[in-house]
């Protein structure tokens, strides 16, 4: 092996001894032996996330092509439960989740530049802000138990679809298939919330005890692409919930 | 196994992919983002007829696109298998989307 001469593009069997590469200056201990390099460790560990997050985008893919087959169907009762919904809440932690995807993609910044202190100080503010998220969605709920506007025995709709100040009545068996979809998305939604908030919780830690470095932070880059892609699903989720039929 | 030589170019190993920008480019992205929430949210109010709900997805997906290309740095990234995923999977959810409401919506027409 010693005396074979690698050179870029030269096959497998020549590239995997990076073990053995202590004294090699560009040396990372995070890199793995089945690796060329640390770009292509990076580049594999990015695509295996992104496959992750397609398999993601098509979970609530479903839900949201079962949530336009409904509207469709049952507008008049989809505006109603809408008109139900408290949009200063929705629009609020919609801003507050846009600013914890600013933190998250600074602290993938931090972690690039090695600044440890600034990393775990970006990861706390952003598991600050995403349980701030939940609290109010927690409220919201709280309210929807309150008005009975929960699916399920106790369900209760008298309100009306109010269209421009023409009051309809709504059938409050298809209001409850809104709420249904309402309670089923932004529920699944509110779980990978919590999950978000466990793993940068647990990134943070990593941090703290500087497991990273700006040679390897793969898992805060990884963790940052999902906390925004449930950024985006919060993003199509309150136009689509909150804003049907606003302008009365 | 002595000092094996293998073929990692130390420009490769050192460097990072330049997709990463300043502090003040991506709090600009958000600042963006928050004023199109906040328009989002006004426009709702004014009544559009049936271009309330497109306005209110046209700019949901104007904040996707730049939470996409610029916070998962898919705009500028090395690797151009991301981008064909990326776009794989908005383009599998569209077949889904498309042929579903192409069944549902044309139900009752005879």
């Amino acid at each position: 092996m010693h005396n074979s001469p690698a050179t870029p593009g030269s096959t497998a069997a020549q590239t995997v001894a990076p073990a053995a590469t202590m004294d090699h200056e560009a040396f990372n201990p995070a890199l793995r032996h089945h690796f060329a390099d640390a770009q292509q460790q990076k580049n594999a560990a990015s695509l295996g996330m992104w496959l992750f997050i397609v398999t993601e985008i098509m979970f609530f893919g479903g839900m949201f092509c079962a949530y336009l087959i409904y509207r469709v169907a049952h507008f008049n009762a989809f505006a109603a439960g809408s008109q139900q919904l408290n949009i200063w809440l929705g629009a609020v932690n919609t801003a507050v989740l846009i600013v914890s995807s600013v933190t998250v993609v600074l602290a993938v910044k931090a972690a690039e530049s090695g600044k440890r202190k600034v990393l775990v100080g970006y990861l706390v503010v952003t598991v600050l802000l995403g349980l701030t998220f939940l609290v109010i969605k927690g409220f919201e709920y709280a309210e929807k138990f309150e008005k009975h506007h929960v699916p399920g025995p106790t369900f209760n709709f008298t309100e009306k679809f109010d269209d421009n100040g023409k009051q309809i009545p709504v059938n409050p068996k298809e209001a409850e298939l809104f709420f249904s979809l309402y309670f089923a998305m932004t529920g699944m939604h509110a779980l990978h919330m919590i999950i978000g908030c466990g793993l940068f919780t647990g990134l943070a830690i990593m941090a703290w005890k500087g497991h990273f470095t700006s040679d390897y932070f793969t898992p805060i880059e990884n963790g940052g692409l999902y906390w925004h892609l449930v950024d985006i699903i919060w993003i199509y989720l309150f136009p689509l919930l909150y804003l049907i039929s606003r302008h009365t | 196994m002595a000092e094996p030589e293998h073929n990692v170019d130390p420009d490769l190993t050192i460097e990072h992919e330049h997709t990463t920008h300043s502090n003040a480019f991506y709090i600009a992205i958000g600042a963006i983002l928050l004023v199109l929430t906040v328009t989002t949210a006004a426009v709702a109010f004014v009544n559009l007829g049936p271009f309330n709900p497109v306005v209110a997805l046209l700019i949901a997906t104007i904040k996707a696109t730049l939470v996409v290309l610029f916070f998962m740095h898919v705009k500028g990234a090395s690797e151009k298998l991301t981008g064909a995923v990326v776009v794989s999977g908005f383009f599998f959810l569209a077949i889904l989307l498309s042929l579903s409401l192409a069944d549902y919506l044309t139900r009752n027409w005879r």
